[in-house]
């Protein structure tokens, strides 16, 4: 494996403080034999899965933010001008604001860091028996970068005129223009810490795509990696394909801000609909960069707990590449009603449309692959079956907005909210519990609770559906997104709407109680959990091969693979799995 | 589906929630069957003593037929689904039929002002009539609407019209609708324009041709005095 020296032979013993200072320095001139300082270990680290869990850790407190405002502004959506407890009354330009950087958090702050960067940094080489990702300090800058994003995302709330609020979409002229959206620092601000946190993702990608091309153990083909790492490897680079042009738009979008340029002006000539095509592009390859991996976790975890062989190793792999290929042509029906020729609507119609088929054959093979199982409901088993069964939902409401006929009447209305928040939850939310649950033995030596599990599940899934169903609903009767208040539209201010968004505001606060749970099971596990051994779930796959945690360099031997990632159940032999790096 | 919840009120209303109904069939026989066959094969396959799992790789034909199969229904319920689209696309934004009567919507921060043909009948005379987030059209009457923007994107929306049209600085786009039944109804911007986007309520008033007549007459009266 390519590694600088610094990499082998450190020592992980536990960390003095005193040593930090000494190594924060300089760790180029590191040496082997000396114990690891606090900063070295948990700031300055080289190693993959300390890497993993900073973006791990980093992602789940930027998604509390997250949460925390989507509770400040439901709460204003069920009983506007009400003083919002532990907030305050919300103000238009504050709710403009929360809405905005829920949205950007969310997606950038949480889904990226955690599906992409967390599980791909801690799985890549464990899961391809190397000892670490092929360029360690990229890896290590990667995430340096990121977690200046997010200060500079944070810093952005708190200066004179506060956070940006022209929704995650920043449309020109509104975001282009202080006169206009009145946050000249907050936007410029917000629209810098979306290209740092992409800046973070390129370095990353490149890591990831490299040691999946050159770092696997001897003997493990292309076809012989598991699904979660080619997806991963897929989502980097989807991800590299499509965000170059909305960096080129980032950047024009500064300058119209800071510098007076007029790239999205009308008046100078420019054009606010070019953003609107800069950010689509990447905006939607977007929607499954995240999505990919999310499958990727969940064909894993389903395979082990129904002890299953994947059904069709390859047609998942084939479909997953045709939904990347597919994405790039899609991007335009979020512009149906933008302002472009009608006639492009028609093409960009049939190409959405039409991504269903992979997805929906996905799906179909998720399925397949319970048939005939052994199917163990632990707490990662009943993540990733919520995932199929929710994502479901998001999956076919999508074909409403696909179809430009009907995108006319649900473009911007809380249709579309409920339709994507099928998807990212289950995504974002559902997949990432799903991993979290399935590797935690691996990440940290313990088991986690189940029956804290399973009451966390349970109470997360069933307000997920009391919040988004009600708002599929009140979009359908009319309700368009990111109004501050309905009181001033006399037929949407009706009972029946107002007492769905009551619903739906009170079934978020239950969810959000609930992940007390999570976090109660996470430190009592942590402190006190049973002890994981190697394997817990009797897994194939190459990390469970080796002790919990792995230490520096991941394995006492480097494994050899054998056989694929999903042989389980294999008729004539007496265990239920066959670990790929079993000889026999 | 829709007009449970919301009037039809545009002569093109019928097509798009039809369209959407018929969306509504196809995905919704896909979305049982697969959760129905997920629940049940979970339930089916739970874990029993001393019963191992299948071994089945699905790669062999007969196994594979198991994703073909829906797959080409799938494909072909996305045709059709297609056709419906366009169809309804084309004959709401993109052939515009004849106008019987034109009027000027201008979106701004945080205002819809409506420019009105005056007793003339024509736009851009003297003799306009404008208003500020009230609309007055006839009812059973072909508008054509020159939609403007002065400062950031706006989106003009009429939801019992099911009509949605950004507006952009620097443009005018033309769209048509045509009221089928008197009324007032929310006219909503579905753009976020700034921090009072959620406080910009238009109301559309559709009139019969004697109401509005009326109401014409009064405009100019009281814009002559």
């Amino acid at each position: 494996m390519a590694q600088p020296a610094e990499e082998h032979g450190h020592s992980h013993d536990e960390h003095g403080a005193h040593d930090g200072h000494e190594h924060a320095h300089g760790d180029a001139h590191a040496h082997g034999h000396h114990e690891e300082g606090f900063i070295k270990k948990y700031l300055w680290s080289v190693d993959h899965k300390m890497i993993a869990k900073q973006y791990m850790f980093t992602g789940m407190a930027m998604g509390l933010i997250g949460g925390f405002f989507s509770y400040c502004f439901r709460m204003q959506m069920a009983y506007p001008g009400h003083n919002v407890p532990g907030y305050g009354v919300v103000s238009p330009n504050e709710y403009n604001s929360l809405v905005t950087n829920h949205g950007t958090i969310m997606i950038f702050w949480l889904a990226m860091p955690v599906l992409i960067a967390a599980f791909g940094n801690f799985l890549i080489p464990l899961m391809l028996g190397c000892d670490d990702m092929v360029f360690p300090r990229i890896n290590r800058l990667s995430y340096q970068i990121f977690l200046l994003s997010a200060l500079v995302l944070i810093v952005s709330w708190f200066v004179p005129g506060g956070g940006f609020g022209g929704a995650w979409t920043a449309y020109p002229p509104l975001s282009a223009k202080a006169q206009y959206n009145l946050t000249p620092l907050g936007s410029t601000l917000w629209v810098c810490a979306v290209a740092l946190e992409f800046v973070a993702f390129l370095l990353g990608g490149i890591n990831f795509v490299t040691t999946a091309m050159n770092s696997r153990a001897p003997g493990m083909k292309m076809f012989d990696m598991p699904i979660v790492i080619w997806m991963i490897v897929l989502a980097s680079v989807l991800f590299m394909g499509s965000v170059g042009p909305l960096v080129a738009g980032a950047v024009m979008l500064v300058f119209d801000q800071t510098l007076g340029t007029g790239f999205f002006d009308p008046v100078r000539g420019g054009d606010p609909i070019l953003w609107q095509h800069l950010f689509w592009f990447f905006g939607h390859p977007e929607v499954y960069v995240v999505l990919l991996p999310a499958l990727g976790i969940v064909a894993e975890i389903m395979t082990v707990f129904s002890r299953k062989k994947l059904f069709a190793y390859r047609t998942v792999l084939y479909t997953a590449f045709g939904t990347t290929i597919i994405s790039f042509f899609v991007w335009a029906h979020h512009q149906f009603v933008a302002g472009i020729d009608p006639r492009m609507a028609n093409v960009f119609t049939a190409t959405t449309v039409l991504i269903s088929i992979p997805i929906a054959e996905m799906m179909f093979v998720y399925i397949a692959t319970l048939y005939g199982g052994s199917i163990r409901l632990t707490t990662p088993m009943l993540w990733a079956l919520g995932f199929i069964a929710e994502f479901l939902i998001g999956g076919v409401t999508g074909i409403f907005l696909g179809s430009s006929g009907s995108d006319i009447y649900f473009h911007d209305t809380y249709f579309v909210l409920a339709h994507f928040h099928y998807t990212f939850v289950p995504i974002a939310v559902i997949s990432v519990f799903a991993g979290f649950t399935y590797w935690f033995p691996k990440m940290f030596g313990k088991m986690m609770n189940e029956t804290l599990g399973k009451i966390h599940f349970w109470g997360t899934i069933i307000p997920f559906n009391g919040v988004f169903i009600p708002l599929f609903v009140t979009g359908m009767g009319g309700d368009h997104r990111r109004i501050y208040s309905y009181t001033n539209f006399p037929e949407l201010n009706t009972p029946a709407l107002n007492h769905m968004r009551e619903f739906a505001t009170i079934s978020l606060l239950v969810l959000l109680a609930f992940q007390v749970v999570f976090f109660a099971n996470l430190f009592i596990s942590l402190w006190k959990g049973k002890p994981a051994g190697n394997n817990p779930w009797h897994a194939n796959t190459l990390e469970w091969q080796t002790v919990s945690p792995p230490p520096h360099g991941n394995f006492a031997e480097m494994p050899t693979c054998y056989r694929g990632p999903y042989e389980y159940s294999v008729p004539g032999r007496e265990e239920d799995f066959w670990p790929q790096s079993d000889a026999s | 589906m829709i007009e449970r919840y919301i009037e039809q009120v545009s002569t093109y209303a019928a097509d798009i929630d039809g369209l959407i109904m018929l969306i509504a069939v196809i995905v919704g026989f896909w979305f049982v069957l697969a959760e129905t066959v997920f629940f049940g094969l979970i339930i089916a396959f739970r874990e029993k003593k001393g019963v191992k799992a299948q071994y089945i790789t699905g790669e062999e034909k007969h196994q594979k037929r198991w994703i073909g199969i829906p797959h080409e229904l799938v494909l072909a319920c996305d045709v059709l689904i297609i056709i419906a689209a366009v169809r309804v696309w084309v004959n709401v934004k993109q052939t515009i039929p004849p106008a019987q009567e034109t009027v000027r919507i201008i979106g701004q921060q945080w205002a819809w002002s409506f420019v009105h043909p005056g007793p003339d009948g024509k736009l851009d005379t003297a003799d306009d009539i404008k208003t500020v987030d009230e609309l007055h059209v006839k009812v059973n009457t072909t508008y054509h609407f020159k939609l403007e923007a002065r400062d950031v994107l706006h989106s003009f929306s009429v939801p019992v019209f099911r009509l949605k049209q950004d507006a952009i600085p620097g443009r005018v786009i033309t769209g048509w609708f045509n009221a089928k039944k008197t009324g007032m109804h929310d006219i909503q911007c579905a753009e976020i324009c700034g921090i009072g986007h959620g406080l910009m309520p238009g109301r559309i008033v559709i009139q019969t041709p004697e109401e509005y007549n009326a109401w014409q007459a009064a405009q100019a009266a009281t814009a002559s005095k």
